[in-house]
């Protein structure tokens, strides 16, 4: 009975693709003199809510999980690689160049150069994109991109004045001095810094800065809480039907073998209604419910050229086509990147919204995507504050984020980008569209997006 | 025919009353919550008018009337002022003190109804809420503000000679405490949000908002109201409390504020605070400690009544009038009354990165306007830069602006030693050494480089204009712009106009100067313009009062005593020995011995000596020890001791001295008056208080001519006259005021 359910879906999935293709504003992305590059595949480690069962490792392990995952699943020769590219946002400052750790440690050849970026909540993207430009640019056939994201333990600092007076202890060459330097120390010299998710030009956290986005935009409190629910629920709907297959078992050390998210949470509007604003007391409408939370987790995929990819025997999942990086005023806008970005990559394309099949945006918030879906149905917005005729319009929300998003599914802030394209390809693989969208909104006030075209089946 | 008449007039009555809908304040129900919006259609700012007064109380009794109401919100529909105060023009308008004092019992009694209202009423702030805004909001019962930067609490009455007559000094120490009161009230300092939630003057913050689906302002003010409301709601429900949970150190400020001898000691150490720093000069202070102690001593009526009656006092004194004049004053040198340029200065260039120099980048940066600073040395630029840097890295420490806007505002600046880039210069505002062939080379020099339409402005505080514009190719694009060190403090901005300098031209500067935040008097050319022709004789009479043996203390109390804020010794450090010893050179070979008094070869010693003033650490006084007492420079008195004079006796008492530095300043005043180098006494009076320190209490010399009667101060004069000779000669115009009583500088 299941098989032919299925069978009938995918009759049904084929027939719609097909109508959709014929409507489609440009048959493929595909330019003349333009390298053709695809997603061989993508995988991710389970995202897991901070502190939980990885509290245990550091960075650069849970890069190298996702790494040998990628590995693994791909079946690619460790020395295939040319290089390796690897976002993060807060540092562990002893594996600063994680990308490096992480590969050494995955036992990519030790002739395989790799570097870290860093974009905030795009890191992973910014990753992406990089291969993309080293092969378009044709020094490079097969890249390995990624992001990794930590926050079971994060840096915390010594305040600047005891850094200054350790630094100072080094130098000190008589007993004398360094007794005089130890005698400077303050008990207030022994508080720590903490880092914030502040923003370091206006000292604002992302979550306040979000909060009053969601007024500006009159996003009620209960719109919040049904988007939020929502992404569980969804979230849940996926992994309950295994479509969640970037995701790869990982053995933590000392522990159980990891094999799913464990931050989705489907609640009810009830109970999610008692929760107080985290960040705006007592009048605010963002809460823990409705923002995504801290988490750890690192994903990876295997960009290649059309040519090698298919010269290696690989059946491509997607071709990345255009994208763009956007950036705006980082503090009454930090989190409209994709109000920004989305027009913009679709002009490139020559596509219109109506083609995009699939759309996947970061969900930071849950009020910060209302904003964003409400900014883009603005005529006003567009025109005011984007130099723009028209509004874009909003995405449909039968083809938005349909298996979950980063309120649920956890969003490691540098691994995001990678698990939204993957999602893309795996969503347009089911469902059977040929364009999707992936956007997200960054710290700074940046924001990013990619065209992503389906692999001919 | 009679009848029908009456009927026409009848309808014609009921018609009228329709439709004379209420125009200033509106309200509307919503959810049992009525919002009462306040928006003043004839004014920029909303004000307690007769009229907004009247419909307030029509509309809250409307609203205590009904049932169904059972909670309000009283908000502005104007983005950048909730309301700024009392209507000042109602209270000039009034003829006795009698009448202010009624119309302060009035607006005793609006708020007092408003205080003890039935159901609860929620002000919601955004914008200025300022005097007579503030007692309305402080009689709510609950108060929320947003974090705008227009969003300002305080009590300003005091800075117009007045006090907060409306009940404000009644509320305001229950509300904040005894010290924070005496604060609010006796500086009249503008306190932000963040700072008021602190203090207990309101309870809660709303944050302003970026863009939405309508712009900023109009969304925050919404979303002000809509916070409001719910408060609102809470509140009539009792969901929300007004009471604040005390912490400790509240607790045992209140106990201590609770012990009689404790009050005491506060009121007496606020008194002589205020004595030493107004000299006695200003009633309003004294006023406003005895409103205060009043109605905390003897209780509500006492306090109030004290309050409406000194604010009726108060009203009438020559004091307030004079500030409120400043204060129109001020307002009208805030405008261009020359019309919008041709073009906007979009790049300023500077040359000279000393003091002045780096002074004007600093405010034209602060702006968002690009600056060229240009100097000759590298140390010199070095020294600018770093000036404009600390200008506004000490804003940071005020938290007034982030590190991030600093950095911001820094980029741009350009220093650099050549004429890079002044191809694309609007405007040179040139601020080298004062000294005319200097001038001219870098009128010829600049000339070169610039584009046509660019302006060239001389900030010279004494070279005439024409003489400048001598070297210039296009003489209609030079104009003066005086500025007052130090450039980022002092409000005003003397512009100087020739002859040959176009309107436009003067339209550029004008515009350039109000961006910079400066108030602007627009004078016409001659030596020392009008600022300086009048500091000069009072200086040179000062110098003759050294010579004589009045020492720089005695000299700085007896001007300060006067009203002055600096004294006229330490004013003479603070401009500089050698800038004084220039211009009294230069004045006296242009106006003769009218500007003689004392010895300019006192001042030319002292330069020679390296007594320069402050700047070089010692003129009159000696500068640079750590000690709060300023020591009398042994040096400068030697000097004086071989220069000194016999004091005159008829003429030598303490207040004729007072009278012989301020005579020859107010004749010279008048004298630029009479001479059309000013345009009108409100330029002269706002020229001589913001940029010279007039003491402010007098209004500036037009006023205190006005207010002392010209016949008295003629004749004073003539007494001086006999002993000193033309230096005290009245002007023709002071003369003719002095004949006629009826004529007088202001209305």
């Amino acid at each position: 009975f299941l098989l032919q359910k299925y069978l009938y879906f995918k009759k049904t999935y084929i027939t719609c693709s097909e109508k959709i293709l014929s409507t489609k504003s440009k048959k493929t992305l595909a330019k003349p003199g333009v390298k053709n590059i695809v997603l061989v595949d993508g995988v991710r480690t389970p995202f897991l809510q901070s502190g939980t069962i990885y509290a245990d490792l550091m960075p650069h392990d849970l890069a190298r999980a996702a790494l040998q995952g990628l590995l693994n699943r791909t079946g690619l020769p460790k020395d295939a690689v040319d290089y390796i590219v690897y976002g993060t946002v807060i540092q562990e400052v002893k594996t600063s160049n994680v990308a490096r750790e992480a590969a050494l440690g995955a036992g990519f050849s030790d002739k395989t150069p790799a570097h870290t970026v860093t974009m905030a909540c795009i890191s992973s993207n910014q990753a992406m994109t990089t291969a993309v430009g080293l092969i378009a640019a044709g020094q490079c056939d097969a890249v390995v991109a990624g992001g990794v994201e930590f926050m079971s333990d994060v840096p915390i600092r010594h305040s600047r004045r005891m850094r200054k007076t350790m630094l100072s202890l080094n130098k000190a060459k008589t007993l004398g001095a360094r007794l005089s330097l130890l005698g400077s120390i303050r008990l207030a010299h022994l508080a720590p810094e903490l880092p914030a998710v502040a923003e370091f030009s206006t000292a604002e956290t992302m979550g306040h800065s979000a909060d009053r986005l969601a007024a500006a935009f009159g996003v009620s409190r209960l719109e919040q809480d049904e988007f939020a629910l929502r992404s569980h629920t969804l979230a849940k709907k996926a992994q309950d039907s295994g479509l969640l297959s970037d995701v790869i078992s990982f053995k933590v050390p000392g522990k159980d073998i990891v094999s799913k998210d464990n931050g989705i949470r489907p609640s009810t509007m009830e109970q999610m209604a008692k929760l107080k604003p985290a960040f705006i007391k007592p009048h605010g409408t963002v809460t823990a419910a409705n923002s995504s939370f801290l988490t750890d987790g690192a994903s990876a995929v295997l960009i290649m050229s059309e040519e090698k990819a298919l010269a290696m025997g690989y059946k491509p999942k997607a071709y990345l086509r255009d994208f763009v990086y956007v950036s705006q005023d980082p503090k009454d806008q930090l989190l409209l990147g994709p109000t920004y970005a989305t027009p913009k990559v679709l002009e490139k394309s020559g596509l219109t919204l109506n083609d995009i099949d699939v759309f996947e945006f970061h969900e930071a918030f849950a009020g910060q995507i209302m904003a964003n879906l409400k900014a883009m149905e603005s005529d006003w917005f567009a025109q005011t504050y984007m130099g723009r005729k028209t509004k874009v319009g909003a995405p449909p929300m039968e083809k938005f984020n349909s298996w979950g998003g980063s309120l649920s599914l956890g969003h490691p802030f540098a691994a995001t980008g990678c698990r939204l394209v993957t999602t893309v390809a795996h969503r347009l693989q089911k469902e059977g569209g040929q364009y999707g969208l992936v956007a997200a909104c960054a710290a700074g006030g940046q924001g990013h997006a990619m065209v992503i075209e389906a692999y001919p089946q | 025919m009679a009848s029908v008449r009456l009927l026409l007039t009848r309808r014609c009555c009921t018609a009228l009353k329709t439709t004379t809908a209420r125009t200033h304040v509106s309200y509307e129900v919503k959810d049992n919550v009525a919002v009462v919006r306040i928006n003043d259609p004839t004014s920029k700012v909303n004000t307690l008018s007769r009229h907004m007064q009247a419909e307030m109380v029509e509309v809250m009794n409307e609203i205590w009337g009904n049932a169904a109401v059972k909670s309000a919100v009283l908000i502005s529909r104007k983005p950048g002022c909730f309301i700024a105060g009392a209507d000042i023009n109602m209270i000039q308008a009034c003829k006795t003190a009698e009448e202010v004092t009624s119309l302060s019992q009035e607006g005793q009694k609006i708020f007092d109804q408003v205080e003890k209202s039935p159901i609860p009423i929620v002000a919601a702030i955004n914008g200025s809420c300022l005097g007579g805004g503030l007692e309305f909001a402080i009689a709510c019962q609950y108060r929320i503000a947003t974090k705008s930067k227009k969003t300002i609490l305080g009590t300003p009455e005091v800075m117009l000679g007045l006090l907060p007559g409306a009940g404000g000094t009644q509320r305001l120490p229950k509300m904040v405490g005894l010290p924070a009161a005496f604060d609010m009230m006796l500086t009249g300092k503008n306190i932000r949000p963040d700072k008021a939630k602190k203090m207990g003057l309101v309870h809660q913050l709303v944050d302003p908002l970026g863009p939405g689906l309508k712009s900023p302002e109009e969304r925050t003010i919404e979303y002000l109201e809509e916070v409001a409301v719910d408060f609102a709601k809470g509140l009539a429900g009792r969901k929300v409390t007004v009471e604040k949970k005390k912490g400790l150190v509240q607790k045992i400020q209140d106990f201590v504020m609770g012990l009689p001898p404790v009050r005491k000691q506060i009121y007496k150490t606020v008194h002589s605070k205020v004595m030493k720093q107004s000299k006695g000069l200003y009633p309003a202070p004294l006023k406003i400690i005895e409103c205060i102690q009043t109605g905390i001593e003897k209780g509500n009526a006492a306090g109030y009544l004290t309050e409406s009656q000194n604010f009726g006092k108060l009203a009438m004194t020559s004091e307030s009038r004079a500030l409120i004049g400043l204060y129109h004053g001020q307002v009208t040198c805030k405008k261009n009354h020359f019309g919008k340029p041709e073009r906007d200065v979009k790049k300023l260039a500077v040359l000279g990165a000393g003091l002045m120099g780096a002074g004007i980048a600093q405010v034209t940066i602060d702006k968002g306007v690009a600056t060229i600073l240009k100097d000759t040395t590298e140390e010199g630029l070095a020294r600018g830069h770093q000036q404009v840097y600390k200008g506004l890295n000490d804003k940071t420490k005020k938290k007034s602006l982030t590190t991030f806007e600093r950095d911001g505002i820094m980029s741009l600046l350009s220093g650099q030693l050549d004429y890079r880039d002044f191809e694309n210069a609007d405007m040179v505002i040139e601020a080298v050494f004062e000294d005319l062939s200097i001038k001219h080379k870098v009128v010829k020099e600049v000339e070169a480089v610039i584009p046509p339409h660019c302006i060239f402005a001389t900030n010279t505080s004494a070279l005439p204009i024409k003489d400048i514009a001598a070297a210039s190719k296009r003489p209609e694009k030079v104009i003066g712009m005086h500025y007052f060190s130090p450039v980022d403090k002092m409000q005003l901005l003397e512009i100087i106009t020739t002859n040959k300098t176009s309107k436009d031209t003067t339209a550029s500067a004008v515009a350039v100067g109000l961006k910079q935040g400066k108030v602007i008097i627009v004078v016409g050319d001659g030596p020392g313009f009008y600022t300086t022709r009048c500091l000069a004789p009072m200086l040179a009479e000062a110098v003759r009062a050294l010579q004589e043996g009045v020492g720089p203390k005695k000299l700085d109390s007896l001007t300060t005593g006067f009203g002055f804020p600096v004294g006229a010794a330490t004013l003479a450090d603070e401009v500089g020995i050698d800038v004084a010893a220039h211009v009294a050179e230069d004045l006296g070979k242009a106006f003769g011995t009218r500007f003689g008094g004392g010895n300019v070869e006192v001042l030319k010693m002292m330069v020679q000596k390296g007594f320069k003033g402050r700047k070089s650490g010692k003129g009159c006084y000696v500068y640079g020890a750590k000690s709060k007492e300023k020591k009398v420079n042994s040096g400068a008195e030697d000097i004086l001791k071989s220069f000194k004079l016999t004091a005159p006796p008829a003429v030598s008492a303490d207040e004729d001295i007072q009278y012989r530095l301020v005579s020859r300043f107010v004749n010279e005043a008048v004298l630029c008056l009479q001479e059309g180098i000013l345009p009108d006494p409100v330029q002269g009076d706002i020229g001589a208080v913001f940029g010279l320190g007039f003491p402010p209490c007098l209004g500036g010399p037009f006023r205190f001519v006005d207010s002392h009667g010209a016949d008295k101060l003629v004749q004073k004069m003539k007494r001086f006259e006999e002993a000193y000779g033309n230096q005290f000669t009245p002007c023709q115009l002071l003369l003719d005021h002095a004949k006629d009583s009826s004529k007088r500088f202001h209305k």
